[in-house]
């Protein structure tokens, strides 16, 4: 199988500050891969470089061999990226199932003039209630966001990047400020749907969950790639296990 | 038809429709699409001047309008491309600069000003109430437009970008595109008012379009509620009217469109679509357990 996602040397500056520096991986079709981390390890910045929110210095992005460093993000969007990200930002003037069937309807809006000859809203609302059953929060559809806790509004935001028919799901910490039973029962939606053929990157700090659910995964520490590869021989890396349990102490010593 | 509409009459159905295509043109750009306009009338004036000089021109009313518009629409794309980069107070400074930049150059060009204004251009000879029948006419298509638009996927796309732009690109939506759109619909509008407006008179000048008359349209779209259709209209017919009746309102325009829009911003910023919805759900909300009760029984 060929990379569907590749990320090459990928740096990201802020001002003086190096936030992602040189990294480089890919993602093969139909894989699950975790990109893990500790805090300000840059994991977030290298999602939004490839979604375009923000802009590499140096480096490419290429969606399904085709290069999409230099387009914006709606355009990136179109080609296949599902985003979901770490802060929810839901439409607060749209109940639940009008934030995913708008989503859904992402033929319709492509342009100006197919989006003023389309009027309803029938099929792509069927689709949505078919998502939000999917992750599990139907029973909500009617509400509006500012009316249900953040759990739902999380499993939400994956409904409607589904509802883009991504080729790559990207989960920024869709777990975080989850319980663990809410957390458990999403994880085993992003199985069920890697599952069913659909490549996912997950950004997580969950990593009991990480561990269960993803095939492959990229450790980043400073703006660095310090390990890839399958979750066990990588967790059982020295210098992943310094990154998140700090330095070894043969380093302090030294 | 005289017996019920005397002249009078007929000027205050034509002023009312034409206010109300206003506001319902504001009302796509800045109801519709979040985008706020300081400048709208400068549209409306941009309509009246390219429809009166094309009319002179030969061209008849009917194409002269229809020319108008599509120049003002222009106008409005040109306007809505510089404006794309900047949002919120930055946009309202940037459309309020376009009100000033309107009146400037027409009051330079000789050929526009003459002395008082623009005059002795034809009109059409439809008779009073013909033409307040056609003002109304347009107005009701502009209505039904708006009711449409708002129902079709480009005004769901409007609300998205209006509801949060940011996430409206994370969901694929190239958001200058719609933006523009959204310019081009409402300032075109706008010049359908202007060449209507224009053409009931005998005369125009830059300053029927500048900033107090730009501030009394949007005045309309808030106190009406943002985006609401049936609000913004009565907002329109009202507040188009209340400075024929009372004519100290006339006088103070600025001070009373402009201290309206401060109150409306400030203590109910949907309008009164917004304070009526309220309103109505408090006494449902009374009326409920009493319902409830009486079921029970």
């Amino acid at each position: 199988m060929s990379a569907i996602l590749s990320v090459r040397d990928l740096t990201v500056r802020f001002g003086g500050v190096t936030a992602v520096d040189g990294v480089g991986f890919a993602v093969e079709a139909g894989t699950l891969l975790g990109l893990i981390g500790p805090n300000g390890a840059g994991k977030t910045t290298v999602m939004r470089a490839i979604t375009g929110i923000v802009s590499p210095g140096e480096g490419t992005v290429e969606l399904a061999g085709r290069r999409i460093t230099g387009l914006p993000t709606h355009a990136r969007v179109r080609l296949g990226l599902g985003l979901s990200q770490q802060l929810v930002r839901p439409f607060r003037g749209m109940t639940l199932i009008e934030n995913v069937a708008f989503a859904a309807g992402h033929a319709l809006t492509r342009g100006a003039l197919g989006a003023f000859a389309a009027v309803g809203r029938s099929k792509q609302r069927a689709r949505a209630r078919e998502l939000l059953e999917l992750v599990g929060i139907a029973g909500r559809a009617e509400e509006r966001p500012d009316a249900v806790p953040l759990g739902v509004l999380k499993r939400m935001e994956v409904a409607r990047a589904l509802a883009l028919d991504p080729k790559v799901l990207l989960l920024d910490e869709p777990l975080a400020g989850l319980n663990s039973g809410e957390a458990a029962t999403l994880a085993d939606t992003v199985v069920a749907l890697n599952a069913r053929g659909l490549t996912i990157v997950l950004i997580e700090h969950n990593l009991s969950e990480v561990m269960r659910i993803c095939g492959r995964l990229v450790v980043l520490d400073n703006g660095r790639v310090i390990g890839e590869g399958a979750p066990r021989e990588v967790m059982a890396d020295r210098r992943v296990r310094a990154a998140y349990l700090g330095a070894e102490v043969g380093d302090a010593a030294a | 038809m005289e017996a019920l509409l005397g002249q009078y009459d007929v000027s205050l159905v034509r002023t009312a429709a034409i206010a109300v295509i206003m506001a319902l043109s504001l009302n796509m750009i800045t109801g519709f699409c979040g985008q706020i306009s300081l400048g709208h009338a400068a549209f409306m004036g941009v309509g009246a001047y390219a429809s009166v000089v094309l009319n002179i021109e030969g061209l008849g009313f009917v194409l002269a309008t229809l020319a108008g518009m599509a120049i003002a629409g222009l106008f409005g794309l040109i306007v809505g491309l510089t404006s794309l980069r900047v949002r919120h107070d930055f946009l309202a400074i940037t459309t309020m600069g376009v009100a000033f930049l309107f009146r400037g150059i027409v009051e330079q060009m000789p050929a526009l000003k003459e002395t008082d204004g623009f005059s002795g251009y034809p009109l059409p000879d439809y008779g009073i109430y013909g033409y307040m029948g056609v003002t109304l006419a347009a107005a009701a298509l502009v209505l039904a437009l708006s009711v449409y638009i708002r129902r079709s996927w480009m005004g769901f796309t409007f609300g998205s970008i209006a509801d949060d732009e940011d996430t409206a690109r994370i969901v694929g939506i190239d958001v200058a595109r719609f933006k523009l759109a959204a310019f081009v619909l409402g300032t075109g509008l706008a010049g359908l008012a202007g060449s209507l407006y224009a053409h009931q008179t005998t005369i125009i000048q830059a300053e029927n379009f500048g900033f107090i008359e730009s501030i009394t349209v949007l005045s309309m779209v808030v106190v009406g509620g943002v985006g609401s259709i049936v609000g913004v209209v009565v907002a329109a017919i009202v507040l188009s009217l209340l400075p024929l009746w009372f004519q100290f309102i006339g006088d103070y325009k600025l001070l009373f469109y402009g201290g309206l829009l401060f109150l409306m911003m400030r203590f109910a910023p949907d309008g009164l679509a917004g304070l009526i919805e309220r309103a109505l759900r408090a006494l449902r909300e009374r009326n409920a357990p009493r319902a409830s009760a009486g079921a029970g029984q």
